[in-house]
């Protein structure tokens, strides 16, 4: 029963009918406010998908994601609210500008390995807030920036309101899931999975490390750009807090709790939690008193996450009931299942 | 001159507390190969207690920096035992997660406890030496003097005692250190306690020049990781050098160059030294 429940989970239709709902969101919504939060969890969900890339799948954990985030922020509002430009225009200026420093960053930060890694990026993180708050000429420091255009709806439709702008985000969040699922299954998603799984072991099979783990990087921070793009035309204030290391943490914490590695983890981890946290809304301030723990408990008894565990029980089950290769489809999903399993 | 030689002394001030975090740190990553992000939590839950101590329970300094210690070293026994224990065998990725939950778990906690106020702590060493021009503060003295004492205690437990042996031998090799019938446990529960009482006598050296607040660790937790990874990861050494190379560093850039940026000081050093030698200053071989 719950078997069958499963498979109609992973059946491609659901897919659809997810959309659906996703679309018709704003009419079931009881407020705008849901509508509001929906839409700010979504754009999460898109800086996720960049962390699980370059952490899920190419397996570096990079902890300056939330300060590439705060750059495609700083740099729409910046581009917008000080040099006049329109929003679109500043909207690819980020995506370039996040893209270009995710090179330089990547180029430097990537000689290194694990920890090393991880803590020089904790340090670049620090270094981009830092900057944030310093560097007032540039950033207008600790104020922040306002005055922030919104996106232009070419007198069709106006951005300023949720529910337009909420579907301009649900757009984007579609593009970015069906073009992350394109690169988890073409050569460069295994080529991915294959440097996560061992750096020797990689390069053994001729693939170049140094190029791919830069070109998984600069997808990572032009998808955390793009994030931190729409949050400024949305929310059109941005100050230095946006750069703050917790956001990066939280990340981690939205991802491990979806599935680190997997399709759609990023997003039933952000959706989940933003949801839970907010209808513990007393738990604002404290929320970490239970997530902190959270994440601990998930790393050692449930590292796969909810979307990962729920693949490995399906394969599980899959092999058990003795179903062959006769569902293709199904198959090559549970293939996913295992490898997540073997790898995390 | 004079100006110099202030800075020289604010210098060996900040890179004796800087030296005492990261060699907490170092120590760890040695035993147990875990960057621990915790750390500066730990730091900050030092302050705190010594805060509660002093303020709350009235008693003197050094009893309140000792109970602190007391207290964070047992902090640090509990995360090795339900922590790290538990994920000896995992992935790198999942120890380097793990101490990030409890970085935010103390925080959130500390926060709930004291609120997110900047307070300030008491000393009883809040005078001022003026040595030809140069002020040296007391509570200056106080650090380096501990660090120095701290520091040559340190060593002679590693390398007089048996027990102290033992630390070393796994930080050397671990399967040797197990065929000569070291207990790993022991050796990982004695680590974690070693680190949690430097950071907590750091903390409470530190706090009355500072401030004590429940965000007070991040900063200090970063810039010991710069010198963790200048210093050689894991190199007893090597934290106190490269503790000195950043508070020097930071006194001097202070002064010399922006008060406003002094703090990427640490990490523009390391971003320059690592874009040129990726192994570190003084590591031998890659990393």
């Amino acid at each position: 029963m719950m078997f069958k429940l499963g498979a109609l989970i992973m059946h491609p239709a659901s897919k659809y009918a997810l959309l659906a709902l996703a679309l018709l969101f704003p009419a079931l919504a009881a407020n705008e406010y849901q509508v509001y939060v929906m839409a700010t969890a979504f754009i999460w969900a898109i800086a996720v998908y960049g962390f699980n890339v370059i952490t899920g799948y190419c397996g570096q954990l990079n902890l300056a994601h939330g300060g590439f985030f705060a750059i495609g922020a700083y740099a729409v509002a910046l581009l917008t609210a000080d040099y006049g430009w329109n929003f679109w225009p500043a909207f690819i200026g980020a995506l370039v500008i996040t893209a270009v420093l995710g090179f330089l960053v990547g180029a430097v930060s990537l000689r290194l390995k694990e920890h090393y890694f991880a803590i020089f990026t904790l340090c670049v993180g620090f270094i981009i807030y830092l900057l944030l708050d310093k560097w007032e000429e540039l950033t207008h420091g600790a104020i922040g920036v306002r005055g922030i255009a919104a996106p232009d709806g070419f007198g069709l439709v106006n951005f300023r309101e949720t529910i337009p702008v909420y579907y301009l985000i649900l757009f984007f969040l579609v593009f970015i899931i069906w073009f992350t699922s394109r690169i988890q299954k073409s050569l460069l998603g295994r080529t991915f999975i294959a440097i996560r799984n061992g750096d020797d072991l990689a390069e053994s099979l001729g693939i170049n490390l140094m190029k791919n783990k830069i070109l998984a990087f600069v997808i990572s921070t032009t998808y955390a750009g793009l994030a931190g793009a729409l949050y400024a035309g949305m929310i059109r204030f941005v100050g230095p807090e946006d750069g703050n290391i917790l956001h990066t943490f939280n990340m981690i914490t939205y991802l491990l709790v979806g599935g680190i590695g997997t399709l759609f983890g990023p997003l039933i981890g952000t959706l989940g939690i933003v949801w839970i946290t907010q209808s513990l809304q007393f738990l604002e301030e404290y929320r970490m008193i239970i997530f902190g723990p959270l994440l601990v408990i998930l790393v050692i008894f449930f590292p796969l996450g909810v979307s990962g565990s729920f693949l490995t029980w399906m394969h599980r089950k899959a092999q058990a009931l003795g179903l062959g290769p006769k569902k293709v489809q199904q198959e090559s999903k549970v293939n996913t299942a295992r490898e997540v399993e073997n790898n995390a | 001159m004079t100006i110099f030689l202030q800075q020289v002394f604010n210098g060996l001030t900040l890179g004796s507390i800087y030296g005492l975090v990261a060699l907490g740190l170092t120590l760890v990553y040695g035993i147990l190969h875990i960057p621990n992000f915790a750390h500066g939590a730990l730091y900050m839950v030092g302050a705190f207690m010594s805060y509660f101590f002093m303020v709350d329970m009235g008693v003197h300094y050094w009893v309140a920096m000792a109970g602190s210690a007391v207290v964070v070293a047992v902090l640090g026994i509990i995360c090795e035992r339900l922590v790290f224990h538990p994920l000896r065998n995992a992935p790198p990725i999942h120890d380097k997660i793990a101490a990030i939950g409890i970085l935010l778990f103390l925080e959130a906690v500390v926060h709930m406890f004291w609120g997110s106020d900047f307070r300030r702590m008491s000393t009883p060493f809040g005078g001022v030496v003026n040595l030809d021009g140069v002020f040296l503060r007391e509570q200056g003295i106080l650090i380096i003097a501990s660090t120095v004492v701290l520091v040559v205690a340190l060593n002679l437990f590693l390398r007089k005692t048996m027990v102290g042996a033992t630390i070393i031998a796994m930080a050397q090799n671990r399967e040797g250190a197990f065929l000569v019938g070291i207990d790993a446990n022991r050796v990982a529960m004695m680590t974690f306690a070693i680190s949690g009482i430097l950071a907590a006598v750091a903390a409470t050296l530190y706090a009355p020049m500072n401030l004590v607040y429940p965000a007070m660790g991040h900063l200090v937790i970063m810039k010991a990781f710069v010198i963790i990874i200048l210093g050689g990861m894991g190199s007893i050494p090597g934290a106190i050098v490269g503790g000195m190379i950043i508070g020097f560093a930071e006194a001097f850039g202070g002064y010399y160059i922006s008060d406003a940026y002094k703090d990427i000081i640490a990490f523009a050093l390391l971003v320059v030294i690592l874009s040129i030698r990726p192994q570190g200053l003084f590591a031998k071989g890659a990393h």
